[in-house]
């Protein structure tokens, strides 16, 4: 389980999380919905200690992530994999390479085994066969299948997904919706998803969280957000312009 | 005028200190295992295999323009002779580090901050990160480790190519003997020369190195981002490498006299 408690982070002054508390059960996927540029993907980041918040705890399996350094952290990021919004794929190496790389960083397996693994986490993500190409020659739906078979590779117990569905087109979108319910129900990994696509977090949220102005807003079942009452979650989910939530304010 | 000033040496010793703390960080994992042989080839192929046509052209040239140029004067005093000598100490001496480690600051250090830049903005830095690899162990150490070896190597290139530039106008076109015109250059060098023009390309290399990987992993904002960071990496690197070439030509001169 991850507890989130205090979180505060800022950019120049500017707030962007106000004292957040979140709570994410294990085996759940949670997502966290909010406009663009609300702090969504800075949250994630924190999660994951690519950022350092200004004060505030994040409690992963009872270490606060936030104090670890060097080893300590590194070993507490083997638990997480991480599906990046741009994919994040390393465009000098190939295919195999990308979805092994932490294998052979690291050296817990030889040549065969990673292979093995590369193979398993493909086939998964329904892309047999295209471990020679590199990532300039794949589409962007491929890239995200790939970007996600290298998320799993280590067999993380925890995923975390920035925009997942972001930038494909709603065939691709929803193959990928299906293969993270997939990945819940077959690995039992704990998913944090951040999306502004309401259709994709109704399709993979156990839990919906709303994100407004630094803080949650508004927390439950997909269906308890559906029927919320709430005139900023309402609007939200309905995707319409005018309402309380101001156009320009971007939700900060 | 003062509060501008101020600010801006305060930024510059910040600045500073970030190349500091990048370089302590790179020592200390450049000693620790596992090094990356396969990373470190092939960096060392890009910067000097790769770099050796360029900074062949450009040494064959200085030489021609240095015996050329020595001698218009030389010839007025009657001292032709000495144009060897004076091509052999001025490049090895001077101008085969400083014009190499400009080239390679130019054409390396540009492509290290464009490529480091990249993968800043496109998260792939971030995304090392989440596979628990270190990216300074990964991306600088590396870079780091195949400039400090290839930028002397390429110096020693270079100051062959630049005494054979002034030896083909010094013979070819000013008529000396080739044999006294090889006495004279070797009469005149001593180790001391050469040594000192690498010592001074070790430095530049590390001064290439912690500039461009600096500017790189600190990309911010996109495509603008990373021209910036570039141009950035190579105005930098320039003003340093001339800086710390004539801080060492100073101590050099006290120190070997």
């Amino acid at each position: 389980m991850i507890e989130i408690i205090n979180l505060s982070k800022s950019f120049d002054g500017k707030i962007v999380l106000d004292n957040l508390n979140l709570k994410i059960n294990k085996g759940e996927t949670t997502v966290i919905i909010g406009r663009s540029g609300c702090g969504k993907s800075v949250l994630l980041k924190l999660i994951i200690g690519l950022l350092k918040p200004d004060y505030g705890e994040i409690i992963v399996d009872g270490k606060d992530i936030v104090r670890l350094k060097g080893k300590e952290l590194d070993s507490i990021r083997m638990k997480f994999g991480m599906l990046f919004q741009n994919y994040a794929l390393f465009d000098s190496l190939t295919v195999r390479e990308n979805v092994g790389f932490f294998f052979y960083e690291h050296g817990y397996m030889d040549k065969e085994e990673i292979e093995k693994r590369v193979k398993e986490c493909l086939n998964l993500v329904g892309l047999p066969g295209i471990e020679d190409l590199y990532p300039a020659q794949l589409s962007g739906g491929m890239k995200k299948r790939v970007a996600l078979a290298r998320a799993i590779s280590m067999r993380p117990e925890i995923i975390l997904y920035d925009e997942p569905t972001t930038g494909l087109d709603p065939i691709t979108a929803d193959s990928i919706n299906n293969l993270i319910v997939e990945l819940r129900d077959k690995l039992k990994v704990t998913g944090i998803a951040v999306t502004h696509d309401m259709k994709s977090a109704f399709k993979i949220g156990d839990r919906i969280a709303m994100l407004y102005k630094g803080k949650i807003i508004a927390s439950g079942t997909p269906e308890e957000i559906r029927k919320s009452d709430d005139p900023i979650v309402k609007q939200f989910i309905l995707g319409e312009s005018q309402g309380v939530i101001p156009l320009e304010e971007g939700g900060r | 005028m003062f509060k501008y000033l101020g600010e801006k040496f305060i930024s510059f010793i910040g600045y500073l200190g970030s190349i500091g703390v990048l370089f302590a960080q790179t020592l200390s994992l450049s000693f620790s295992p596992p090094l990356r042989k396969k990373n470190i080839l092939g960096q060392m192929h890009k910067i000097g295999v790769d770099s050796l046509s360029l900074v062949s052209l450009v040494s064959i040239f200085t030489g021609m323009v240095l015996a050329l140029q020595s001698a218009y004067q030389m010839q007025k005093i009657g001292a032709r002779i000495y144009i060897s000598s004076l091509v052999a100490l001025s490049i090895t001496r001077e101008l085969g580090p400083v014009l190499t480690a400009l080239v390679i600051a130019g054409r390396m250090g540009a492509a290290i901050a464009a490529e480091l830049g990249t993968m800043k903005v496109t998260e792939q830095i971030d995304a090392l990160q989440t596979l628990a690899v270190n990216p300074i162990k990964y991306l600088v150490v590396p870079r780091f480790l195949a400039l400090i070896t290839m930028l002397p190597i390429l110096t020693i290139y270079a100051d062959c190519i630049g005494i054979l530039g002034g030896f083909i106008i010094g013979v070819g076109k000013l008529g000396i003997g080739h044999n006294l015109y090889m006495k004279m250059t070797f009469n005149t060098l001593n180790y001391k020369d050469v040594f000192t023009g690498l010592i001074k390309a070790f430095f530049f290399a590390i001064i290439i190195a912690l500039i461009s990987c600096r500017e790189g992993l600190d990309t911010e904002e996109g495509a603008e981002g990373v021209g910036r960071a570039t141009t950035r990496a190579v105005v930098f690197s320039f003003i340093l490498i001339i800086a710390a070439d004539c801080l060492f030509t100073t101590l050099f001169y006290f120190m070997f006299k």
